[in-house]
């Protein structure tokens, strides 16, 4: 990529992103090492990580666009498209769906008005499967944003949803 | 004699997060010091060697065995050696390595520091799953406090031993929890498996000798070098040593995890602890330690969970964390949830694995939504056969897929075959997965 290409392709990662890259690489013996890292940082800050975002990864680290793509897609938390002001992520692993998974996704597909991997309209939520949440002996479980909730039903999911504008 | 070296300070908080002053004053951080200070590498392996831990990870491999591997002195040639914790828990089912992390995150670092100085690595990281924020958080706490003391960085103790350790969060997915793929993923990589040989102890996270120990196997390090060998063994019954974090989770009266004697019965484990089945259901079979270990039933609810036994049995003790199925769930199901995990979860680098898991998924969806037809069973078996097989796919998350496949068609053969007669599921709980969309 030449230089004036990457002039105007490349946005600037905030000082913030930089900074918190820049401490991860600290403990690695290269940058490319830090390629999750970073954009775990970026979508921290971001939400979710752009088009433009990979290519700033890129650029800060040393690599193509198209491996830091291809390293984000592969990881399920790290989100190509833009999500809501919430992430709810409910589990769909054995020992919740013993304990009634189900019912809990139908409820929260209802009660959301989106499938699994939608967002809601006004950008509330949006509602992800997941796996095994290690909350097993308190199941069904679910996370939303940085929060595990236990034994959640179709009964208090209102109560529940409340806590998250 | 105490029983619990893993939780005892724990059960003294209450359940609560056991802070760096309870646990110093329990004698926390006694141990790494000794180890540092009045041990040499070889002695502390040699001491986890005669204790004969095993891995708590799912694979039971000898912790110090796996220790000795890694190349001494000038032999390891120049450059950094690694020691890696595995606190990646995504086995469905188990959530003992939260507990120990989120409650008393210092035992982990003593842990650490201890393994670190073993195999004298002077990198450390704690690889943990990127859901696990509080247990992350905790951990970055607990190091920060034992850094300012001089227990972690630059000459532990006062000792010409130093060593960095930092929390690691993962990006997401199963395989990353395969010794291989977490190097792979730590090293910023997409988490393909690698081949083996080389190990990690001698080529590992970039190139260079590489531990990586489950959570729970970490935890037991300390105590084993305050006690001594001959005392952790006599803390198990029978042939394994130490104690287990055994859990249990479905329809029991109480759902939980206890620190128990290496090889506590399941009955005792079920019945005793887990405070038996849920009035109105009855245990129908469990998976005894995790997604991947094979379905077990009624018949041997009186094993030791100990490796050997459970083994034996044509099962695995795998985590320790079991699932009991009742007699309310669709057996055909519930082996469409697991395949399910696993199609979702392949890294998708072999082809057996990649496409051969969606396919098993696709069949089990058709037979338990009424659409089998009369061969699918033998069909199912051939398939998971030849995907499972070890050395069709390079790493061994195929195999983990279809033992539950393979041993829910051998005690639950009836459930499928009159779901393939019937054209129907006659189970009322059992609602079709809906494939996930992401």
């Amino acid at each position: 990529m030449s230089e004036s290409s990457t002039m105007q392709l490349i946005p600037t990662l905030s000082d913030e992103e930089r900074r918190d890259i820049e401490a991860e690489i600290a403990h690695l013996p290269d940058r490319q090492s830090a390629a999750i890292d970073a954009l775990r940082i970026v979508q921290k800050y971001r939400g979710w990580v752009s088009d433009e975002s990979v290519a700033a990864i890129a650029d800060l680290l040393g690599m193509s666009p198209v491996a830091i793509d291809s390293i984000a897609t592969f990881y399920n938390l790290i989100f190509r498209k833009p999500v809501g002001r919430n992430v709810i992520m409910v589990c769909d692993s054995v020992s919740c769906f013993i304990m009634g998974a189900d019912d809990v996704k139908q409820a929260l597909m209802d009660k959301l008005g989106v499938d699994l991997g939608q967002t809601t309209q006004d950008d509330r939520f949006t509602l992800l499967p997941i796996v095994c949440l290690g909350a097993c002996d308190r199941a069904p479980a679910i996370m939303i944003n940085e929060d595990l909730i236990y034994k959640v039903s179709a009964e208090n999911l209102d109560e529940v949803l409340k806590g998250y504008e | 004699m105490n029983k619990k070296p893993l939780t005892e300070r724990i059960l003294s908080a209450d359940g609560g997060l056991v802070s760096f002053a309870s646990y110093q004053a329990a004698g926390g951080y006694d141990s790494a010091r000794k180890a540092l200070t009045e041990m040499q590498p070889e002695q502390v392996q040699q001491q986890v060697k005669d204790a004969n831990l095993r891995g708590r990870g799912g694979a039971g491999f000898p912790t110090g065995l796996k220790w000795s591997f890694v190349p001494m002195g000038e032999a390891a040639g120049p450059g950094h050696k690694y020691m890696v914790c595995n606190a990646d828990e995504m086995e469905p089912g188990t959530f003992k390595d939260r507990y120990l992390m989120e409650k008393d995150p210092h035992l982990l670092v003593e842990g650490m520091i201890i393994a670190a100085y073993a195999v004298q690595a002077d990198k450390a990281f704690i690889f943990i799953r990127g859901e696990y924020h509080k247990a992350a958080r905790a951990l970055e706490s607990a190091i920060d406090e034992a850094r300012e003391k001089g227990f972690v960085g630059k000459n532990v103790f006062g000792s010409a031993f130093s060593v960095d350790l930092v929390v690691h969060r993962s990006g997401g997915r199963y395989i990353c929890g395969e010794e291989t793929a977490l190097l792979n993923a730590l090293e910023g990589k997409r988490a393909q498996p690698r081949t083996k040989p080389p190990f990690p102890p001698v080529s590992g996270a970039w190139g260079r000798p590489t531990v990586v120990n489950n959570v729970e196997t970490i935890c037991n390090v300390p105590c084993i070098i305050k006690e001594g060998a001959e005392w952790y063994q006599a803390l198990g019954i029978g042939e394994d040593a130490g104690t287990k974090i055994y859990g249990v989770s479905g329809r029991v009266n109480k759902p939980g995890l206890w620190e128990l004697p290496m090889g506590t019965t399941v009955r005792e484990i079920i019945e005793t602890h887990a405070g038996g089945m849920q009035k109105g259901y009855a245990l129908r079979g469990f998976l005894p330690g995790g997604a991947s270990t094979d379905f077990l039933v009624e018949e041997h609810l009186d094993l030791p969970m100990n490796y050997g036994s459970i083994q034996a049995a044509g099962s695995r003790m795998g985590t320790g964390t079991m699932i009991i199925m009742d007699d309310s769930i669709c057996p055909v199901a519930l082996a469409m949830n697991l395949q399910h995990f696993f199609a979702q979860e392949s890294c998708g680098f072999c082809t057996p694995c990649r496409e051969g898991l969606p396919w098993l998924e696709a069949l089990l969806k058709d037979i338990e939504e009424g659409r089998g037809s009369t061969g699918d069973l033998e069909l199912l078996e051939q398939n998971a056969d030849y995907i499972g097989t070890p050395g069709n796919t390079f790493c061994l998350h195929a195999t983990g897929a279809i033992e539950p496949l393979t041993s829910a068609l051998k005690y639950f053969r009836a459930d499928f075959e009159q779901h393939i007669e019937q054209g129907c599921c006659t189970y009322q709980t059992s609602a079709p997965l809906k494939a996930a969309g992401t």
